[in-house]
């Protein structure tokens, strides 16, 4: 199984490029780091330097935004990233069950282990009434079970080598 | 012509709404996507008109299949009739949800049709004096969940001159600001998600009105990151909007300029804290700050900001149309208006209830919510969010409102209702809550940050039989300096949530008779 990568490798002048609009406009640090993000699919340290020099900040500033916000990630994301929900809505219809059945799964196929990451639990999708609630790449799934969310991860596979 | 109405709705793309759509087109039938009714529990719901305007008639949880298969039959057992008068929504009262579900969120003309803008026009036909006083005497309060009277915020904004941004010359141009606060983190409550998916020009139009009433020329949307479809809509809403002359140099003709932006957060729950947001918002760390200065006086970058919740804001355009004397005859003495509960966790029917305040957590829960998914009893309710209190079944016949549940021990929050069965091990609960205050804390205050570490150790203690009196003291004692000692609700509430899951459901922690086994998380 494969995915093409919807990003973007890493290039210092595409990077300055979107970082040199928005370091003019008024609090920019954030806004650099999720165009990075969103461009590369992960922060590359050598963006750091230069959104601190684009924005007149330290690079300890840029840094300790960086590592502040849950969402912003140092490292190449997963072909097709999974996040339980891991709140008290979707723990009430068995969100923790669903973590051990997903977990189990992950450890049998090494495979789907790799392709969807470690996943790092998320506090809430807003889909509480319909738990549990689970992230696959962009797409909300409810009513989650390992199998569907399985499901999600291979359509998704799939629609990215096709 | 038949028009097929199916949810463009988040939770109801969540279980198949697009697949069901994707079959309707590929027949050739004309589908308007919508927000939700917010019944949810029913969804994917396909509606059905004969014309433009039509009566709605639907069908509940349809499938990709049940439409491939064949038409959808009046006589099939998932058939709901009139969707309009289905017992759940006829019973609402809604004032904020009036038009979601019904129309096409990204369609002005829709919009338009349903009362959009009247809200508007009546404000700019008034002097924002007589805006901010009719606000006030709506008694609308902040929705978010901390209750402040929204005249009064706006009345110290208005009476606020405008300054140039922190930083910029003196003679730099000057603002003020709208900022709404729709970093809807806490669990149970999607009430800001589905507003901003359904009716995103209603959040547009009430932001527009509050400008009007302060002399605010910029708004921003704080706008979660887990809610990738809001941006979406919310973005175009703002280009439709600008379009339209609801949005831009002069809004519908007047002297109002006014424009609005999206600024996404990036996964913190403290970021819906009004101080951390006002920080994330330029661009650092959302790290709380000390008040005063209030926001309203110096607020996003130094200058008067109107900070309201989602709901807050959506709900002065039909306060403003409607009137104000009419909002105010709902609800309680001091909780006056409608509030919008969400129906969440183990519900048989979840979603979302818009009715004045002063109804009992049991009507909700029971009543409307029809008890758990699973069929199994009640045995406790979080009301609040993260942050609020764990009733017990025996104590739900508390009327909703700010200082009732604050007298029964909790807090109503944004609204948010959460059930659990009797399978809920309320130790369990209090764990969490502690360890989500670790994982969520901005750090600026030591109780909170080293204190709901050490909360999760102790509870820990006490659950595995290690002195478990001593620990059970040392964890109120913990509770108390987090309750005293912190900035902000991170840290000052989550003794909540641990303290009423202690108070109420004590057996839970007790080795000997814990009713389950250690489940980890």
């Amino acid at each position: 199984m494969t995915q093409t990568s919807t990003f973007d490798t890493w290039s210092a002048v595409t990077a300055k490029e979107l970082i040199e609009p928005i370091a003019s406009t008024p609090g920019p640090v954030l806004r650099c780091l999720q165009a990075m993000q969103d461009r590369f699919g992960y922060v590359p340290a050598d963006a750091v330097a230069l959104i601190a020099e684009a924005c007149n900040a330290s690079r300890a500033d840029v840094h300790g935004v960086l590592t502040f916000y849950a969402d912003l990630r140092t490292t190449p994301p997963p072909a097709v990233p999974v996040r339980l929900c891991a709140s008290e809505a979707c723990q009430a219809v068995g969100a923790r069950q669903l973590r051990a059945d997903w977990m189990r799964r992950c450890e049998q196929d090494p495979e789907l282990a790799e392709a969807t990451g470690t996943d790092e639990p998320i506090f809430c999708l807003g889909n509480c009434a319909l738990g549990p609630a689970a992230l696959v790449a962009d797409s909300l799934i409810g009513l989650a079970t390992a199998d569907r969310i399985e499901a999600a991860v291979r359509a998704r596979w799939e629609a990215g080598s096709r | 012509m038949t028009i097929w109405y199916v949810p463009r709705d988040a939770a109801a793309k969540s279980v198949g709404a697009d697949q069901v759509v994707a079959v309707l087109e590929g027949r050739g039938e004309t589908v308007v996507r919508t927000g939700s009714r917010g019944m949810l529990w029913l969804e994917p719901l396909v509606e059905r008109a004969d014309e433009p305007g039509g009566v709605r008639v639907g069908w509940s949880n349809v499938t990709a299949d049940d439409v491939a298969k064949a038409e959808l039959d009046p006589n099939a057992d998932n058939y709901l009739g009139v969707v309009a008068d289905i017992d759940y929504l006829a019973r609402q009262d809604r004032w904020v949800f009036d038009k979601v579900g019904v129309i096409d969120p990204l369609d002005p003309e829709d919009y338009l049709a349903n009362g959009g803008t009247a809200g508007l026009r009546a404000a700019l036909a008034k002097s924002p004096e007589e805006v901010v006083t009719e606000v006030t005497e709506s008694g609308l309060r902040g929705r978010g969940g901390a209750g402040f009277p929204a005249g009064i915020k706006w009345r110290t904004v208005a009476q606020t001159p405008p300054r140039p941004h922190a930083g910029d010359h003196a003679n730099a141009l000057a603002h003020k600001y709208v900022c709404v606060n729709a970093d809807e983190g806490d669990s149970g409550t999607f009430a800001d998600r589905m507003l901003i998916e359904g009716d995103p020009f209603c959040l547009l139009e009430g932001m527009a009105i509050a400008a009007y009433a302060v002399g605010a020329d910029r708004g921003i949307v704080y706008l979660r990151s887990e809610y990738p479809d809001a941006i979406e809509v919310l973005q175009q809403a703002i280009v439709i909007a600008r379009e339209c002359g609801w949005l831009g140099g002069s809004v519908l003709e007047s002297d109002l300029s006014f424009d609005v932006e999206v600024i996404v957060g990036a996964g913190s729950y403290v970021c819906g804290e009004e101080t951390a947001m006002l920080e994330s918002i330029e661009g650092r760390r959302g790290m709380v700050r000390v008040k005063p200065p209030l926001p309203a006086i110096e607020g996003v970058f130094g200058t008067p900001t109107v900070i309201n919740n989602v709901m807050t804001i959506a709900s002065v355009p039909s306060i403003i149309a409607r009137g104000a004397s009419e909002y105010a005859a709902l609800g309680t003495e001091k909780s006056q208006g409608t509030q919008v509960f969400q129906l969440a966790g183990n519900i048989a029917r979840g979603g979302i209830v818009e009715t004045a305040f002063g109804v009992s957590a049991r009507e909700l829960v029971e009543d409307f919510g029809g008890g758990t998914r699973t069929g199994r009893p009640v045995r406790a309710v979080q009301i609040g969010g993260p942050l609020g209190a764990y009733l017990p079944v025996d104590r739900l016949d508390v009327p909703m409102g700010y200082e009732t549940l604050a007298e029964a021990g909790g807090m109503i929050g944004h609204g948010g209702v959460v059930v659990f069965d009797d399978t809920v091990d309320m130790a369990d609960q209090a764990r969490f809550a502690m360890e989500f205050c670790a994982e969520e804390s901005c750090g600026k205050c030591t109780p909170c940050r080293i204190g709901s570490v050490r909360g999760v150790e102790v509870i820990d203690r006490i659950r595995s039989g290690v002195d478990p009196e001593d620990n059970t003291v040392l964890l109120r004692d913990l509770c108390e300096v987090m309750t005293d000692g912190s900035l902000c609700a991170m840290g000052g509430l989550t003794p909540m949530p641990v303290l009423s899951a202690l108070d109420n459901f004590p057996e839970d922690f007790t080795p000997s008779m814990r009713r389950t086994d250690d489940r980890s998380r």
